[in-house]
């Protein structure tokens, strides 16, 4: 399969420090998991994925198409870290509104609510859901379209561990059924979940690799410490 | 452009001041008190000054408070993180600027209809045009609002500064339509600099409208009125970007 997103030479100022300084980077399918502190460029990366990132140089194609263009927007699907809902709507409102925007009907609606387990709160006023629920919501309107890549950026942040379980089992049902997932985490023990691991520090990825394979090569028992080691040795 | 995602965004804002109860009070009682308080105030004054002030009043408020509910309404949805996803899915700006004006269009027009209701019927408010059009310069200037509004929530980075923008905006509107010292009677800086602003328009369309049955005059005010709307939803569109920083 060609990649999904292809990424060269990608740099990013934002105020006076460069974010990103070349990067060059490649995802196809699968579930990928972006790790690295916070603050470490994690958000500014993904943003440049779905479009709405100011760029100073450098190019990002997405599904063959340069990242952000017009082409792209129903296909690509972007959950940021604060949910994008609108609080004083309920849960199907939310995504009715979405449907209509994204040109899709009451079926995906019902499908994504399905898919996030909201099907109970589904009346409720988003304001009056728990933090939780919300990123769900949040998550939700991703779904809506199956996009073909779905850029999650801490989707699983506070959430109980019963239902980040859930939500990785839907992660990886989605790569199945084709999508490219990229997933953005600072918890270092959902490494072990993704097929495909990309650790990040101060704007650069240190370490690219299946979870064993990281492992193995710093020689290290989990990937916290594969990380140490790896900027330990960079040092 | 497409009309179902325009309508879509204009019921969603309808949904959301909906249940918002107490902005949907201020927004269709807060005109009718004002003005019924300044009838109160002109009650005991000799000459009929509320036949002369009323109508300007009835122009200003449904500006004043549209601008400000829709500063602070789309600036929540920038913050929010909404309009970021919303530009990232295939929404046109215009869609989502026309959906709100769509939206608050209607509130301010049930907004301009209760205020000059209570100021016609029930403060006995003398006009000598025909009421509707009087409806209908009160609904152009909430638009007008609107407007720009939308416009300045671009420049205001928390809720904060946006209600900054109101004594910015508004208030030398305010003082230079007409209301306090009659245009013409201004020194010429000043009369030139009322020549260019919107509210001058719509209080002049008001001011006619109560002392005379002529329209001509009143239709070439308000459209110098709908052309500043358009133009600020014009570079509304404009602030509204795809790609940040």
């Amino acid at each position: 399969m060609k990649n999904a997103v292809e990424i060269r030479n990608l740099v990013v100022v934002r105020g006076r420090t460069r974010v990103l300084d070349g990067l060059d980077l490649d995802i196809g399918g699968g579930v990928t998991g972006l790790l690295g502190p916070s603050g470490c460029g994690k958000t500014t990366l993904m943003r440049a994925l779905v479009g709405v990132q100011r760029l100073a140089s450098g190019t990002v194609t997405v599904l063959g198409e340069e990242a952000g263009s017009r082409a792209l927007r129903a296909r690509v699907g972007y959950v940021t870290q604060a949910a994008s809902v609108y609080d004083d709507l309920s849960v199907t409102e939310n995504l009715t509104f979405f449907a209509t925007v994204l040109g899709v009907g009451g079926f995906e609606v019902d499908r994504s609510i399905d898919a996030v387990d909201l099907g109970g709160q589904r009346d409720q006023v988003v304001d009056r859901l728990s933090g939780g629920q919300r990123s769900r919501v949040s998550l939700a309107v991703a779904l809506l379209t199956e996009p073909e890549l779905l850029v999650l950026d801490e989707p699983t942040v506070g959430l109980d561990p019963v239902l980040r379980q859930d939500l990785w089992a839907l992660f990886h049902r989605l790569a199945d059924a084709g999508s490219a997932v990229l997933v953005s985490s600072h918890v270092m023990d959902e490494a072990e979940r993704c097929d495909r691991l990309l650790l990040m520090r101060e704007g650069a990825i240190i370490a690219d690799g299946s979870p064993a394979e990281i492992r193995h090569r710093a020689g290290a028992v989990d990937i916290e410490h594969a990380f140490l080691s790896v900027v330990g040795g960079a040092s | 452009m497409r009309p179902r995602v325009t309508l879509a965004v204009a019921v969603r804002v309808l949904i959301q001041i909906r249940r918002d109860h107490r902005t949907l009070a201020m927004l269709l009682v807060l005109p009718c008190l004002l003005i019924s308080l300044l009838w109160w105030m002109l009650d005991a004054v000799p000459g009929d000054p509320f036949d002369r002030l009323g109508p300007a009043l009835l122009a200003l408020f449904p500006f004043i408070v549209m601008f400000l509910v829709t500063s602070v309404t789309t600036l929540r949805e920038r913050s929010g993180g909404t309009l970021e996803r919303l530009l990232s899915m295939p929404m046109g700006k215009l869609d989502f600027l026309l959906g709100y004006a769509i939206a608050f269009g209607l509130v301010a027009t049930v907004q301009s209809v209760l205020a000059v209701a209570v100021s016609v019927g029930l403060l006995g408010l003398d006009v000598q045009g025909p009421i509707w059009l009087l409806t209908l310069v009160a609904v152009v200037d909430a638009i007008l609002g609107t407007a720009l509004g939308l416009f300045v929530s671009a420049f205001a980075a928390t809720e904060f500064q946006a209600v900054q923008f109101m004594p910015a905006v508004v208030i030398p509107q305010l003082l230079l339509c007409g209301l306090f010292v009659p245009r013409p009677g201004l020194p010429d800086v000043l009369e030139a600099i009322s020549d260019v602003l919107p509210l001058s328009y719509a209080v002049d369309a008001m001011r006619h409208l109560s002392a005379s049955p002529t329209t001509g005059e009143v239709w070439r005010d308000l459209a110098v009125v709908a052309a500043f709307a358009l133009a600020g939803l014009a570079v509304g569109a404009a602030t509204l970007r795809r790609r940040t920083a």
